[in-house]
């Protein structure tokens, strides 16, 4: 980042529901500060004006599903010097990516009256597939709090404080007892990456997953738990993992394990 | 191991007798000298360690039982207040807080001022039914933090006026092994006050000695009555009978040695395929002391601050140098935990580090259990045979 001037930030969007730039909007007490610290040049859900690139910061929020979204990430990759999405959509491909199970020609045959109107590709999938990314802000939606301390990190040159540890250490930092352990609520907490501060699990409902698999997770062993002590049936552990992070990796392979 | 205030703690006093009622006037003398009380109470299906203001809130006729990956709050069938064992997390969550920030600095006119944070009050603590283990564990981690080449201020701060009312446990859990690691049921040293709950038919009573001048002073503002022989013999059957009912052992017989040349044991790898890495059995571990320093700056680049955060050594950013991750693997992980705990600590600070509270069973969300894995390591420890 040029010292002096103020780095000019994109926000773009692919194939997703716009929540997760709206927390950008939901900053609210810190709009101000990050409208100081940074010059928003694009961002057509904010704002009508639509500076030219080329942008030191790209914000991507969405997966790619169509052919066109595919060649357009390329043009946004070669106008961003960096590029970070944001989002399960973007980093994992997203709720859509559930396409990615089954056959994507059936469905819009039953939904769209001319289907042969309809465009899109057989996969939902991360922009990491694509292009180079920078930097990954997970989360179904992002948590704001993190969004602010990656532009923070950015715009001073520090490395963000994102860990990519379990939901676990949040949950235990703020002192909560584990649900799992002392309800056997199924959690997906310990193979969920942090950034929600342990959200659900504060309110007694096991960890959903939003954040997608953290740095080492072990579904394997989590799932063997589940239907062995917990009792969970095979299907549930399949719709466990089968949500706005199905295309993760490591979600993906978990759910398609316990398909039958 | 004493609380730091005090100076020498004296041979524990003559045991008296309180009756239930007592406790009212216990928690009434410690109020008055202003200590916020955190006790054992009801709390999300748990018996956990909060801020407390009455006898009334102590778990009355509530228990626990514990297996490996399962805590489940039980009923008894009589009215004691201590009758459960070591909850969700220790004390440690009040001494060493989880998330603390240590600074701020802000940008004035050219210049940096940095202002280090401080509680707006003392911190008085006084802690009710503090367990042997967690005893033991309050004096490992007054080791680490008081007594090496550094003192943690922030540690020391809360450690400094800690008023501790000990409970010699007389309801061990199914993960429970303190009698194998030496550190309980009986409470030995480190205390104010200790009690032993002892429940005989319709007889409820507590056997009480203080073993500091500020532990007698305030047992002195409590009603109670010199013990009899029978009740002494009550309280020490009950205790007894603790240190027969533990959950599990673990045998520490040349444990160091055991687990030094077994850094290439097989078991590493089959607990590592179960080992979520999730860090739960760090963050509740009593003797954990692991932390991480984040520096963070706002958007204006005016204010900056350093917070300090647990972390574990289960995490990859833990071992994380110039190049990347130490310990990248899972199995590394496990064995650097397991070993530090039950033998490398003892290198470092001359004790174990493990206290035999069973937490880091009770809490694996997927129950693995430490004594079971040094049982596997001992049946497989072929290097000896090599030897």
């Amino acid at each position: 980042m040029k010292k002096g001037n103020k780095p000019r930030v994109a926000v773009w969007k692919f194939a997703s529901c716009d929540g997760c730039q709206l927390s950008l909007l939901d900053c609210e007490d810190e709009l101000l500060a990050v409208a100081g610290a940074v010059d928003i040049a694009y961002f057509p859900e904010a704002s009508s004006a639509m500076g030219k690139g080329p942008y030191d910061i790209s914000l991507v929020e969405g997966s790619i599903t169509t052919p066109h979204d595919a060649e357009r990430i390329q043009q946004v990759r070669r106008v961003s010097g960096l590029l970070i999405t944001i989002g399960a959509c973007a980093t994992a491909g997203g709720i859509q990516a559930l396409r990615n199970f089954a056959d994507v020609k059936a469905y819009t045959s039953i939904v769209y009256a001319t289907p042969e109107y309809i465009q899109t590709l057989r996969k939902s999938t991360p922009i990491n597939d694509h292009v180079f990314v920078d930097y990954e802000l997970h989360g179904c939606p992002i948590n704001k709090n993190q969004l602010v301390e990656i532009i923070s990190a950015t715009v001073t040159g520090r490395k963000p404080n994102i860990p990519p540890h379990a939901v676990c250490i949040e949950c235990k930092q703020r002192g909560l007892p584990c649900i799992a352990v002392s309800q056997g609520i199924p959690c997906m907490g310990p193979v969920t990456h942090a950034g929600c501060n342990a959200l659900c699990p504060a309110y007694n409902r096991g960890c959903f997953g939003c954040y997608g698999p953290m740095e080492s997770a072990n579904p394997d062993s989590l799932s063997a738990w589940w239907v062995g002590k917990l009792k969970v049936h095979r299907q549930d552990v399949m719709r466990a993992y089968r949500t706005f992070n199905a295309y993760a990796d490591q979600f993906r392979k978990q759910s398609e394990a316990h398909e039958k | 191991m004493t609380s730091p205030h005090q100076g020498a703690p004296h041979a524990p006093s003559v045991p008296s007798v309180i009756e239930p009622q007592g406790l009212e006037q216990l928690f009434a003398a410690l109020l008055r000298r202003n200590y916020k009380l955190v006790g054992p109470t009801l709390r999300d299906g748990t018996i956990t360690y909060e801020e407390i203001s009455s006898p009334s809130d102590l778990p009355a006729g509530w228990t626990d039982e514990q297996q490996p990956g399962m805590y489940r709050l039980k009923t008894r069938d009589d009215n004691a207040v201590f009758g459960y064992a070591a909850g969700p997390q220790s004390w440690k969550r009040i001494l060493y807080p989880s998330v603390l920030r240590l600074w701020q600095a802000h940008r004035k006119g050219g210049k940096v001022e940095v202002t280090v944070d401080k509680p707006a009050e003392e911190p008085r603590y006084a802690f009710i039914g503090v367990r042997a283990c967690e005893l033991q564990a309050i004096g490992i981690q007054d080791k680490v933090f008081l007594h090496g080449n550094y003192v943690d201020p922030n540690y020391q701060l809360r450690r400094e006026h800690n008023f501790i009312v000990a409970v010699n446990c007389t309801a061990p859990a199914g993960t429970c092994f303190c009698a194998s690691m030496d550190s309980g049921p009986r409470a030995k040293g480190g205390y104010d006050i200790a009690l032993t709950e002892v429940i005989l038919g319709t007889e409820h009573y507590f056997v009480a000695t203080a073993a500091t001048k500020f532990g007698t002073e305030v047992l002195g503002e409590v009603e109670c009555r010199p013990a009899n022989e029978k009740q002494v013999t009550a309280a020490e059957a009950a205790i007894n009978a603790a240190a027969e009912n533990m959950g599990r052992t673990i045998d520490t017989t040349d444990i160091r040695q055991l687990l030094n040349r077994n850094f290439e044991n097989p078991r590493w790898e089959t607990t590592a395929a179960r080992c979520l890495a999730c860090a739960n059995c760090t963050m509740v571990c009593p003797t954990c002391f692991c932390h991480n320093i984040e520096d963070v700056s706002d958007l204006t680049g005016e204010v900056a601050e350093r917070w300090r955060k647990w972390d574990s050594c289960f995490t990859t950013a833990f071992s994380y140098i110039h190049g990347g991750s130490v310990r990248y693997s899972p199995a590394a992980r496990y064995r650097q935990w397991l070993t530090h705990k039950l033998s490398t600590w003892h290198d470092q600070f001359g004790t174990s580090g493990c206290v035999g509270c069973g937490r880091c069973i009770t809490w694996c969300p997927v129950g693995i259990d430490i004594t079971e894995e040094v049982r596997a390591i001992r049946d497989k420890d072929h290097s000896r045979e090599e030897v």
